[in-house]
């Protein structure tokens, strides 16, 4: 199921990290560091700059076994989400 | 649920160019971010990355206080393999690199460790170099070819950079 940008806007993150301003693999390792603490299932947003990202988080997901659910471009930067493997 | 699955990744670091090292730590940081357990097998020009900023009082014979001078004394003082420009080059090179929020290459061998990225140091290596344990970081492993040997079998990719 695809899930549209604005309801990707509406979704309440369980946790949020930010790792704009980061280079590759800067994101993913935030993404590694975040994830603990969120619950199983739960959202997680990672917030980027580096376009690499787009298609980085999607393969650290797959690896990992969650499920990106897509991403929502703000003003210089990037909001991609995320659910935690059950 | 899908499965994670752990698997690993063994990287030679043969070369001690700062682009080589730079290519070298994002696929192993990459690597275990992912998941992965990851080994870096450090020999001949690789381990003068290691090497720490200051010398250490170690007996050495000529020769190898000779080649102490000649090589680059840690991550901070690598050459690039190209357009190093007699020195410049690497400094050009620091300069994009901030720019773009790409880490300094003592701060990714620093996530490494932070990871558990396992760095072994050839032994066999060293001693052709002249380079001693003591003038080495810490936290390393110290090993030969059969130790790396055994760590790639267990691995599904393996690099020499």
């Amino acid at each position: 199921m695809t899930i549209s940008i604005d309801e990707l806007r509406d979704l309440k993150a369980d946790a949020v990290v930010d790792a704009r301003g980061t280079s590759c693999p800067g994101p993913i390792l935030a993404a590694k560091k975040g994830i603990p603490a969120v619950p199983a299932g739960g959202l997680m947003e990672v917030m980027a700059t580096d376009s690499g990202t787009l298609k980085d988080l999607p393969a650290w997901c797959k690896k990992m076994g969650h499920d990106f659910l897509g991403y929502v471009e703000e003003p210089g930067y990037l909001r991609l989400f995320l659910r935690k493997a059950a | 649920m899908a499965e994670t699955t752990t698997t690993k990744k063994t990287i030679v670091v043969f070369s001690g160019e700062m682009d080589k090292i730079l290519a070298a730590f994002v696929i192993a940081n990459g690597a275990a971010a992912m998941g992965d357990d990851v080994t870096m097998f450090f020999t001949f020009w690789g381990l003068n990355v290691l090497r720490v900023d200051a010398s250490a009082h170690v007996a050495k014979t000529p020769l190898e206080r000779a080649f102490g001078w000649m090589m680059p004394r840690g991550a901070d003082h690598l050459r690039t393999s190209h357009f190093n420009l007699a020195g410049a080059g690497p400094h050009l090179m620091g300069h994009m690199m901030k720019r773009h929020h790409v880490d300094p290459i003592h701060s990714m061998i620093e996530t490494a460790r932070e990871q558990g990225i396992k760095m072994i140091a050839c032994t066999m290596s060293m001693d052709v170099m002249g380079i001693h344990r003591e003038e080495l970081i810490d936290g390393l492993e110290y090993a030969g070819v059969a130790t790396y040997l055994g760590e790639a079998d267990e691995a599904n990719v393996n690099l020499f950079i």
